[in-house]
């Protein structure tokens, strides 16, 4: 999950992540659909744009001088208008377009240079591809569908059933193997395909508009699913979309394209806060920030906190050396406790009672991925800073009203200046 | 002052024995092996007891069309009227006629039709001879037939092949072509081998395609058999021609009556053999 490399204070993030090898690495990469390619690149590398050289030899440059590198377990997104090249720049990738230039490494194997034989092994083993139309064969059961891969590399058929079966339950379709992709919805569809994808076990899955056919409610889902399998699977994975919401929501990194050639790379907060030029600024300007930035982004350092073994007194001390109201209670752990006010301490003291009889437990708590949208509702309506603990129940952060409107403020006046 | 006459009649004249007799052995392999299947076939449908065949017809009717019990008691009714005509021995020989060429014309015109569809100028050399071969009164081919042959049923099958396999040759061909990009786009994704790409993504998808090309080559060998019965291929044609020669309309119209009833059986049966896929 994205949000997991970003919190505040244990910032783990691609830096650390650049030691390891990348999975794919695109350099260079150019292609040209037409007649004659080689002219059209002669014209291209003596400077003419892409209308010049179509208007001068009918081809076109899909693909400009493409480079960049993905990391194992990053969901990397390629985004951009259609006809930007997206699509051509995926295909690339497991060659179901050959690039008239340049290099593709996956794992450190040029697939360009590779015979139709390495490519065949390459494509089975680390590649899965996902299709925008679904593309289910439309005369084999769903689970005939899911097994389809591993048919094909020819294992038996119990065997690849049985693994079908295993990854049709986890993409929550239990029970549908029997049926015929046309007695299906189309987001259950989309499950297919992507079961289709996962049962060879690829490393890398190629994702082209995987959504962009489903209306809205079940694309949230599916993104949701998405980001779930990702963080328990920990594959590589290639996204393309036109949609900056399912750029901003899925990627880890975004590659902005136009015209063949990509605009900007960059991690969603760089690519909105810090956009390369007016195209990539007209592009994200329409971003509901509360939908972009998470609690991560927004909370601070939960100091100070009162651990549970100590008493009123303590807390209260803290309280005042801090001037603040409360003060959350955490266990060595720093597991989250609950809250203690300021009133509610001073009484305890006066009266000799215990923490526990003035922990409050009742409290907001968000994970730290939550959105800004769902965080700015719960504040509303409580009296309290909003907690941000992970999945485990450690305190990562707090969020105060004032934190979440510097935050857009902040976001709002970087926008407008660059512009 | 009168010019020579092109001596067109005595090349082919001098072609035909050129190629009898260079390539005599094989016409005569040819002709004996399908006077051999015919008869053969012929033999089989008709050892078994008419009203024994009647039954499994309708049973294999119900059965391919998903248990539609109205078209199985049509089929019955119509096959016992045949045999009630006393036409069935003729009508097996037809059938085993229809089937024999059917059989024939598919074996070539299927795996041809793959080729096309992969093959840009394999498909564009075909296309006229194709267009030559539907266009051609049916009659034309007769005569090559025959000479090479001779009469009996033999001609008759070469003619019928000839005559039915366009259709299903462009309905494959065309099938193919129609599998949509994605699909093969998985098929290539996937890692397939381009013989696993034929036989489990585009054959398979295009199959109701191809088989509406195999139903047309049966309807239209059916209807070849009352030309093909002219150079003395036997069955329910023959039944027709006589009819005609005599101008005996009752004769005429039983036999035709009865070709109708098996084209229609025919029908109904390759329609109905692979069952329709709602795409995406």
């Amino acid at each position: 999950m994205k949000s997991e490399g970003s919190v505040i204070f244990e910032k783990i993030s691609i830096e650390d992540a650049t030691q390891l090898q990348p999975i794919v690495s695109v350099k260079g990469l150019t292609r040209v659909f037409g007649q004659d390619p080689e002219k059209a690149l002669a014209l291209h590398r003596s400077g003419r744009s892409k209308q010049e050289i179509y208007e001068e030899t009918g081809s076109t440059l899909a693909l400009n001088n493409v480079s960049f590198e993905v990391m194992p377990g990053e969901t990397f997104v390629l985004m951009g208008l259609s006809g930007s090249g997206k699509s051509t720049l995926l295909r690339c990738i497991n060659r179901l377009i050959d690039p008239t230039e340049g290099e593709i490494l996956i794992d450190g194997e040029d697939i360009v240079g590779m015979s139709q034989e390495e490519l065949r092994a390459t494509r089975r083993r680390k590649l899965g591809m996902i299709f925008q139309s679904f593309a289910l064969l439309p005369h084999r059961t769903v689970l005939d569908n899911i097994a389809f891969g591993l048919e094909i590399q020819g294992i038996p058929a119990d065997e690849r059933h049985r693994k079908a079966e295993e990854v049709l339950q986890m993409v929550g379709l239990g029970g549908y193997g029997a049926s015929m992709p046309g007695e299906l919805s189309g987001g259950m569809k989309q499950r297919v395909g992507l079961a289709r994808a996962l049962t060879s076990d690829p490393d890398i899955l190629l994702m082209d508009e995987a959504f962009s056919a489903l209306d809205p409610l079940i694309r949230r889902d599916m993104q949701d699913e998405l980001l779930d399998l990702q963080q328990r699977l920990g594959k590589t994975i290639i996204f393309v979309t036109h949609d900056l919401d399912e750029a901003l929501k899925l990627g880890d990194r975004i590659a902005l394209m136009k015209d063949g050639a990509v605009v900007q790379i960059g991690t969603p907060e760089e690519i909105l806060t810090n956009p390369e030029n007016a195209y990539v600024e007209k592009f994200v300007a329409d971003v509901d920030l509360t939908r972009v930035l998470s609690a991560s982004d927004v909370m601070r350092r939960p100091e100070p906190v009162a651990q549970c073994t100590a008493g009123p007194r303590v807390a209260l001390h803290l309280m005042e050396e801090h001037d603040i109201q409360g003060i959350f209670v955490v266990t060595r752990q720093r597991l989250l406790r609950g809250r203690v006010t300021l009133d509610d301490a001073v009484e305890a003291v006066k009266k000799g009672k215990q923490m526990t009889d003035i922990l409050i437990t009742d409290i907001p708590v968000v994970a730290p991925d939550a959105s800004l949208g769902d965080i700015i509702s719960l504040i509303v309506e409580s009296p309290y800073p909003v907690a941000v603990a992970d999945d485990t129940g450690r305190l990562r952060g707090v969020i105060s009203r004032g934190a979440i409107l510097a935050a857009l403020a902040r976001k709002g006046e970087d926008t407008h200046a660059a512009s | 002052m009168q010019l020579p006459k092109l001596p067109v009649g005595e090349a082919v004249e001098a072609l035909v024995d050129w190629i009898e007799e260079y390539f005599g052995w094989l016409l005569d392999g040819i002709s004996e092996g399908l006077r051999f299947l015919v008869g053969g076939f012929q033999d089989l449908l008709l050892i078994i007891p008419a009203l024994v065949l009647i039954l499994l017809s309708s049973v294999l009717v119900w059965l391919v069309t998903r248990r539609d019990t109205r078209l199985a008691v049509l089929t019955a009714l119509g096959l016992l009227l045949v045999w009630n005509l006393g036409l069935w021995d003729l009508a097996m020989l037809t059938l085993a006629l229809v089937i024999v060429s059917t059989v024939l014309a598919l074996a070539i015109s299927i795996p041809v039709g793959i080729a096309a569809a992969g093959s840009d100028p394999l498909n564009a050399a075909l296309r006229p001879v194709l267009d030559l071969m539907q266009t051609m009164p049916s009659f034309v081919y007769l005569i090559p037939a025959v000479i090479f042959f001779g009469l009996g049923s033999v001609p008759g099958i070469i003619a019928t092949v000839v005559f039915a396999m366009p259709p299903a040759l462009r309905l494959t061909n065309l099938g193919i072509r129609q599998v949509p990009t994605e699909l093969i786009e998985v098929a290539d994704a996937f890692g397939t081998t381009p013989r696993q790409k034929l036989l489990k993504v585009q054959i398979p998808v295009a199959l109701p395609t191809i088989m509406a090309g195999v139903n047309q080559c049966i309807m239209l060998a059916l209807s070849m058999t009352v030309i093909a019965s002219m150079i003395g291929a036997g069955g329910l044609g023959y039944r027709v021609l006589v009819g005609i020669q005599r101008v005996d309309i009752g004769m005429g119209f039983e036999a035709g009556l009865a070709i109708v009833i098996i084209a229609i059986i025919l029908d109904r049966i390759t329609q109905n053999l692979v069952p329709q896929h709602e795409n995406r």
